[in-house]
């Protein structure tokens, strides 16, 4: 199995040698004690932004996977962070729910292809810029929202979130050839 | 008053002294980035997305941008998006519209006077 990612092929490539596992996360651990109802609908209301924010993602990477504008490796790789995505959907949506809160749903296909301008992208660069730059803005609202959360153990997980789309921007980014960001350029 | 005392006073008289010439003088080139970076996630200048769109907030009443579902907190705000609101909003949202579902800080004085210059006119 490739393991370095100083290339752009071998960034790539070794994205696709991972396994997409089964399995569900659990984000909070145990059982919630009562929270007060204004702290934790505070809560809610940020996951649930959250959760938009991934249904964002996961409609993007179908579309890409749908528009023919990606070769075979990089499809793996896409499919691999769109599944991702739905992973961290099902965990966030599982944290609202056992917090007393009501999910919020995705949007169509054709509505996230119209907010995010798809019909500009015209090949595989376009594509994987457009994810470079939501996987980074994800990255950052992740790390923003860490001081908003009531709960500590939800600022945990917004970090754990983070992490995930940091390494979706970093292998996007040398994918496309582009320099590693300075040290601290997460969050500033 | 001893050398410490003295040493805090000239800290947070530094400290309001740069948030109010932040918000005098921001630079809309770096808040351009800035938007880039840390906003892009959530919101586009001209799309309603995860955030509602961003073009014309400026001046604009907040909770008022049609297509997008704003939390029950922003559609009943009467708060008009002046420079020193999104200043606020900015830097803390739940305490400038509480019950508000944004929660994204942006911490730095500085920052927030660019994003704003920048949201001024992108």
């Amino acid at each position: 199995m490739e393991t370095t990612l100083f290339s752009r092929r071998r960034a790539l490539t070794a994205v696709t040698s991972s396994v997409l596992s089964a399995g569900a996360i659990t984000l909070l651990g145990g059982v919630r004690t009562a929270h007060a109802n204004t702290a934790a609908e505070s809560d809610i209301a940020i996951l649930n932004v959250a959760v938009g924010l991934e249904h964002e993602g996961i409609g993007a990477y179908a579309i890409a996977l749908k528009s023919g504008l990606l070769d075979e490796g990089t499809a793996k790789v896409a499919a691999k962070f769109q599944d991702d995505h739905k992973r961290h959907n099902d965990a966030l949506i599982a944290a609202i729910r056992q917090l007393g809160g009501e999910p919020v749903t995705a949007r169509t296909e054709a509505e996230y292809a119209d907010a995010l301008k798809v019909n500009g992208l015209k090949n595989q660069t376009d594509v994987l810029d457009l994810a470079a730059r939501l996987e980074l803005g994800a990255t950052n609202a992740y790390l923003g929202v860490i001081p908003s959360f009531s709960d500590s153990a939800l600022s945990k997980v917004a970090a754990r979130l983070a992490a995930d789309e940091a390494i979706h921007f970093a292998v996007l980014n040398l994918s496309l050839g582009r320099p590693f960001l300075p040290a601290l350029a997460f969050g500033a | 008053m001893n050398v410490g005392h003295i040493a805090l006073a000239a800290l947070a008289l530094g400290l309001s002294s740069q948030a109010l010439s932040a918000s005098e003088t921001g630079d809309a080139v770096r808040g351009q980035a800035l938007y880039a970076s840390r906003c892009v996630g959530c919101h586009s200048i001209d799309s309603n997305r995860v955030g509602p769109a961003h073009r014309g907030v400026v001046g604009r009443r907040a909770g008022s941008v049609p297509g997008y579902e704003y939390s029950t907190a922003l559609k009943q705000s009467k708060l008009v998006w002046t420079k020193h609101n999104l200043e606020r909003w900015l830097a803390n949202p739940e305490n400038t519209i509480p019950g508000q579902k944004m929660g994204y800080r942006v911490e730095d004085a500085q920052d927030r006077a660019d994003l704003i210059a920048f949201l001024s006119d992108p």
